[in-house]
């Protein structure tokens, strides 16, 4: 019987196994950003322990820093996190991208655009959307900082073998349906812990159809389906992103390429659970809750009660609704927003920018709405402006920002004020997750660029049919 | 990290599904480089208002509960980020025994890296349990060795894997057993180079 891609990278990476106890996994690439680390180097130095493979190991920040008036950080404990990173790097041998570096960004973006990111590597970070790197065919997987401090230290991490799950995406996906919609669709159809104890595949037509950045954006939020990690095997659409990268192999390539392209599920692969999901079913999503489940198609109303059967889902909605300040039965396009967010490391790809820009081309940000765009990594910026993407955002009325994590979490200035809507293109839509009181939406890019010029959200698919 | 056996203490209820981690400490709060002081964060946003008044009816505000160990909730409990400072908020704040059907998967390994026992019973035992606890303040004793949870005269039974449990019996450093690996993990390193 074939194995499936799951079983054969976590295979390649045990270390040392014996019944009873967890895997022991060696890790081949550790990325490292300022907030979960500075406990774990800490640690290191109370223990009078090393790095033990600094070369396995690249750094950069992130979460905090400032997208504007750069390289001014105003918040001194920031800024004392993302110098104690700069710090620990420099005292532990670790290649850091710095602020200001041309290969700084959001670490899930970063990762894949240098190439670092490869079919069969295990990858883990001390964040949870570690998960995009599944994209590539690689088992990436978040982790807490004891664990950060153990794998700096020997390289390797204790792991339960987790089930596997495929979740598969039939058919053809329809006009003007983003890879965010198909990720948002899962999750509201299959709930927010689907994939709890699993490793997903995610495999179909649909799936292999997508582009690199599209990959990323599924994997990405596997984990809001709270899978421990979300992959897609590799082909050679993986192969040929991955060609001329800084990282990748240069001469052995093609052996490289070869290398990873068997690690490909193999046809008579089986799961311990299975997910279907019909493409053709699926329409541009909007979240209306407070977890990212909580989402409908833009054609649809806020859910009411009697859509759920259990006393506790009926309560969830009351409590998300109260929070959102939505009455139940509201047309999702009536809900009018006042900021938008387009960046994180779901979608803020050069893919995601120019979804997004191709809506707005020639219109302007509606009156009262205020909307930023948010680069994933300084490189994403600089080739979005050598495209002229920076003039179509800023003629339109968009704030055209460096790059960083931003108003996704709002650690640094960029926050939603409380009792405002933000249509965002992030990931998470949690109760203050843009601020303290803030109401996210999350949808797609081009639905997040609709909703900027509409005021409200709008199905951008007629707009898109009305451009064509 | 500190052993962890058997705990005495009246159960606080938290009678609420997928309590997300940006909940148990709110991003404002991480920016500290420390380990410790981050109990005053818990839940900062349910137990406080905007003013920063204590809201009277959280209940980590209800005085029966001050002193508690053990926080019980309801489903998928810490799903969300990484951040391992929600366990440290959460031990911090004095707890070290949580109580749920289930656990986000992070989540549920930070804990035992920091010497906090995550019990999972039934969704009917832990409701049970949420029911009992939210009518009167109760007692409960745990019992790791035993893998018990005593309510009254109730006694459930809890699974746990025989590693972790071990782990927190001991209050054993992970890194130091690791390395006595090294030589599987030298040979490791030697035995696969290219591409993996
Ligand atoms: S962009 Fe958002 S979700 Fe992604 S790493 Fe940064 S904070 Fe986390």
């Amino acid at each position: 019987m074939g194995k499936n891609i799951i079983e054969k990278v976590w295979d390649n990476h045990i270390v040392y196994e014996e019944p009873g106890k967890p895997d022991l996994l060696f890790i081949d690439l550790h990325l490292v950003h300022e907030v979960t680390s500075p406990q774990a180097f800490e640690g290191l130095r109370l223990n009078n322990r090393q790095v033990r493979r600094p070369d396995l190991t690249f750094a950069t920040m992130d979460h905090n820093v400032p997208t504007q008036n750069l390289p001014v950080i105003n918040d001194p404990i920031a800024k004392k996190q993302i110098m104690t990173l700069a710090d620990n790097c420099k005292e532990f041998g670790i290649e850091l991208a710095d602020m200001g570096h041309p290969d700084q960004g959001i670490v899930h973006v970063i990762g894949p655009q240098l190439g670092l990111t490869q079919p069969g590597k295990a990858i883990v970070c001390g964040d949870s959307h570690t998960s995009t790197h599944g994209a590539f065919g690689a088992i990436a997987f978040g982790i807490g900082t004891s664990e950060v401090e153990h794998v700096l230290s020997t390289q390797t991490l204790w792991q339960n073998k987790p089930k596997t799950m495929e979740v598969r995406v039939e058919g053809e996906l329809g006009f003007g349906v983003a890879a965010k919609d198909i990720i948002l669709a899962i999750i509201a159809k299959f709930g927010i812990d689907m994939g709890t104890g699993h490793i997903v595949e995610f495999t179909g037509d649909a799936i292999h159809k997508l582009s690199m950045e599209e990959r990323m954006t599924i994997c990405n939020m596997s984990i809001e389906a709270g899978a421990k990690a979300g992959l897609i095997s590799p082909d050679q659409i993986t192969v040929d992103y991955l060609k001329g990268r800084k990282f990748a192999p240069q001469q052995q390539f093609e052996e490289a390429a070869t290398h990873w392209l068997s690690l490909a599920s193999d046809a008579d692969a089986t799961y311990d659970e299975v997910r279907i999901i019909q493409a053709s079913e699926i329409e541009p999503i909007v979240t209306w809750g407070t977890n990212p489940s909580m989402g409908v198609g833009v054609s649809q109303t806020v859910p009411t009660a009697a859509d759920f059967a259990e006393e506790s889902d009926k309560q969830a909605l009351e409590k998300a609704l109260t929070y959102m300040d939505l009455e139940a039965g509201t047309p999702i396009t009536d809900i009018a927003i006042q900021h938008v967010f387009i960046g994180s490391c779901t979608n803020s790809r050069l893919h995601d920018l120019r979804a997004a820009a191709a809506v707005i081309q020639g219109q302007k940000v509606h009156d009262g709405v205020r909307a930023i765009v948010v680069p994933g990594s300084y490189s994403v910026k600089q080739q979005a402006e050598a495209e002229g993407l920076d003039q179509v955002f800023l003629n339109a009325g968009f704030e055209w920002r460096e790059s960083g994590c931003s108003m996704c979490l709002a650690m640094n200035e960029d926050v939603v004020p409380a009792g405002e809507r933000c249509a965002s293109t992030s990931n998470r839509n949690f109760e203050g997750r843009q601020g303290a009181g803030s109401r996210t939406h999350l949808v797609s890019p081009p639905m997040a660029a609709a909703a900027a010029i509409a005021g409200h959200f709008v199905d951008v698919r007629e707009i898109m049919k009305a451009s064509v | 990290m500190k052993p962890i056996n058997q705990v005495n203490s009246v159960l606080t209820p938290l009678n609420r599904k997928n309590v997300d981690t940006d909940q148990i400490i709110s991003k404002e709060f991480l920016k500290r480089i420390e380990r410790t002081g981050f109990g005053q964060y818990v839940f900062y946003h349910w137990r406080f208002d905007a003013q920063g008044n204590p809201i009277e009816d959280f209940v980590l505000n209800q005085p029966q509960y001050k002193g508690s160990s053990i926080l019980v909730a309801h489903d998928n409990f810490g799903c969300g980020s990484s951040r391992e400072h929600a366990p440290w908020a959460i031990l911090d704040y004095g707890f070290n025994v949580i109580i749920a059907p289930s656990y986000a998967d992070i989540f549920h390994n930070n804990c035992f890296k920091n010497g906090i026992l995550p019990i999972e019973l039934s969704i009917p035992e832990v409701e049970e349990i949420l029911a009992t606890a939210e009518a009167n303040p109760t007692e409960a004793i745990v019992n790791l060795a035993q893998q018990t949870v005593t309510v009254g005269d109730k006694v459930y039974h809890f699974d746990i894997d025989g590693y972790y449990k071990e782990t927190l019996l001991n209050g054993w450093d992970e890194i130091s057993l690791t390395i006595q690996y090294d030589e599987y993990i030298k040979k490791y390193e030697q035995s696969h180079k290219a591409f993996v």
